[in-house]
């Protein structure tokens, strides 16, 4: 075959030929056999050529960008690992950050990664199929990238090495697990209203402020690196995210209900799974940036509602929750600490009762809440400490059906009571942490019957190792299952008087002084 | 409404009764002690009768509180979910009507955690 090469092609036509120039029409089956998942969820396209592609990026301008941005990357976090640059964060206690980051999040861009490549096949047209494509590329890329900035801590402090073992087993991480297994076992347009709007636009920048600026504020320049280097590849996110719900709404007026369902599903979904990541903010940085509080009002108040307001013309509403969370937004990282420290032996990471300056910083922060409902649980629970009797609830926790969020909020308006949902489905009892999350559950049930509960889990006997009789008389499944996690004991329990306090004390004055 | 697929879509439930080998789940939760962040949850044959809970399993977890010691056992109001019901401790679960999956609440009037504040 004859190519013309003598031109050197403009930007637009360069595009045009290495993308949308790409795609056929099939002949030998028809289009709907192979490219059946855009069909079955309801959403009506009429005109896939009306897609806009949003950042006309071609993919071997992509390689090139991304291969740069490599090179830097992993420049500094050579220079960053020779120089023992784990000595320079404020304070032992941050690194525990970054387990809790190891465990919740790399595992999950893996599954976006996943999830983009499935939708890069599913979508019909050329437009969003290499977006997706790009999109997974750059998934797979902060994974590893995440996985290896934070590899060289994992030499010196406990409780890293099994994340990707613990991932799909233990309690804490399922809420994660199940947000992205709800996703990619949906269509490809619930995925990109799940992971590309609700996740990258809606709440992205709750997680990238606590954990980039986080990591900067604390002296983590690998952690820092890395999410700087994501940025870039964040803003190409959203605005795939954004196209793709302008896309479905353009097209047919019979979108917009489905959309929205979906765009209140997961922006709840979203707001459930940032709980952790708000305790990081308020609880686990040594050197704070700003409260969750302070978060949610900027990024989600604001910013959020700006963008609902823009979609308005479409005929979209503010999710939902929108209310519940500025609610919650007073409450949520305090019942959330708490939900770990009171739980020593069951997280590869230290908790701890915030130094009295920094209960003072939560005060000052939350002056509605903080006083009034926390702080003094916290300081009974510091004395306990201090008397060598430290909280360690031992029973197994209730998780919510559906976000898998153990059933710790309170019912809105009433701080001082436990927020309990249930229904029944096919004659079995299912609890929830919320309006939200039972609503979502009775819309498609047969989905949510299935969930992963670690602690029923372990009760039916499926979470002991090898050897273990579990229909013995005496078995007791919370004995086993640290084992069954491969929880490393040292990573355990409260920071004071960890392993890894006394070594990072240690190395930090071998570093700092003769 | 359902869930819309491409096949024909039927799992069972991953927490129905039959998974227990003869044993229900329960949870219990003491109301304005959220010191314990959430309820728990225990596996129990239906017969286990009802003092089991209280004297065990109740007792064991939550006696770390303050309040625990100053109950008065019988101003005590249970709760099935949102029913209130006065449980007989020598009778069973399944006698006092408790089934798989049910949730236990308890409310000591007068305690209502530390320094009032529902923790
Ligand atoms: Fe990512
Ligand atoms: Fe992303
Ligand atoms: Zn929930």
């Amino acid at each position: 075959m004859d190519m013309k090469t003598s031109k050197k092609l403009g930007l637009k036509e360069r595009y045009t030929m290495m993308t949308r120039d790409l795609a056929w029409d099939t002949t030998y089956q028809p289009m709907d056999k192979v490219f059946p998942q855009v069909g079955y969820e309801g959403i009506k396209i009429h005109d896939w050529d009306k897609w806009e592609d949003p950042f006309r990026l071609t993919m071997d301008a992509y390689w090139k960008y991304q291969a740069e941005k490599e090179r830097k990357l992993y420049a500094i976090l050579d220079a960053f690992n020779q120089n023992n640059g784990h000595l320079s964060v404020t304070d032992g206690r941050y690194i525990n950050v970054l387990k809790l980051f190891l465990g919740s999040t790399p595992p999950l861009e893996l599954m976006a990664a996943r999830g983009f490549s499935m939708v890069g096949r599913q979508m019909v047209g050329a437009g969003p199929r290499v977006a997706c494509q790009m999109q997974a590329v750059d998934e797979y890329r902060h994974f590893q990238t995440q996985i290896h900035s934070i590899s060289n801590y994992n030499k010196f402090y406990n409780g890293m090495d099994e994340f990707a073992h613990q991932q799909s087993r233990m309690w804490y991480l399922s809420d994660g697990k199940s947000f992205f297994d709800d996703a990619i076992t949906a269509g490809p347009f619930e995925f990109m209203v799940a992971i590309g709007f609700a996740f990258e636009y809606v709440l992205t920048n709750i997680l990238f402020v606590p954990f980039i600026s986080g990591a900067a504020y604390n002296g983590d320049m690998a952690a820092m690196t890395v999410g700087f280097s994501a940025q870039s590849d964040e803003a190409r996110h959203m605005t795939l995210g954004l196209e793709c719900i302008k896309f479905m709404l353009e097209q047919d007026p019979d979108n917009l209900a489905i959309v929205q369902r979906w765009i209140d599903k997961w922006t709840w979904r979203g707001t459930r799974k940032l709980a952790s990541v708000g305790m990081m903010m308020d609880y686990m940085l040594p050197k704070r940036i700003m409260s969750f509080k302070e978060a949610w009002e900027i990024y989600f108040e604001q910013n959020g509602a700006a963008l609902f307001t823009d979609l308005a013309r479409y005929g979209v509403t503010i999710p939902k929750c929108f209310a519940q969370t500025v609610e919650e937004k007073e409450h949520v990282t305090h019942q959330s600490w708490l939900g770990f420290y009171m739980k020593p032996e069951s997280t590869p990471f230290h908790t701890w009762i915030p130094g009295p300056d920094e209960l003072d910083w939560l005060s000052e922060k939350y002056p509605n809440t903080f006083d009034k409902y926390y702080r003094p649980m916290y300081e009974y629970l510091d004395a306990q400490e201090k008397a060598g009797n430290r909280f360690n609830n031992k029973t197994q926790p209730m998780n919510c059906q559906v976000c898998v969020n153990t059933i710790k909020y309170n019912e809105p308006g009433d701080p001082m009571e436990m927020c309990f949902r249930e229904t029944v489905y096919q004659g079995e009892k299912f609890h929830f942490c919320s309006g939200h999350c039972q609503e979502i559950f009775e819309d498609e049930p047969e989905k949510y019957i299935q969930t992963y509960i670690s602690s029923h889990q372990a009760l039916q006997g499926n979470c002991a190792p090898e050897g273990v009789d579990t229909h013995a008389p005496d078995f007791n499944p919370g004995s086993h299952i640290a084992d069954y996690w491969r929880l490393d004991p040292r990573a355990t329990g409260d920071f004071n008087g960890s392993e890894d306090q006394k070594n990072f004390a240690a190395w930090r004055d071998l570093a700092t002084k003769n | 409404m359902t869930v819309k697929a491409l096949a024909d879509y039927r799992f069972k439930s991953s927490d129905a009764l039959e998974n227990y080998q003869g044993k229900q789940l329960l949870y219990i939760n003491w109301e304005k002690h959220r010191m314990f962040s959430r309820p728990f949850v225990v596996a129990l044959p239906p017969e286990t009768p009802f003092s089991v809970i209280v004297d065990k399993y109740i007792t064991d977890c939550y006696r770390y509180h303050p309040d625990f010691a100053r109950i008065d056992w019988s101003t005590v109001v249970w709760q099935n979910s949102n029913t209130v019901f006065s449980p007989d401790p020598v009778k069973s679960l399944k006698e006092n009507g408790i089934g798989h999956k049910d949730l236990i609440r308890f409310t000591t009037p007068g305690l209502n955690g530390i320094a009032d504040t529902g923790y």
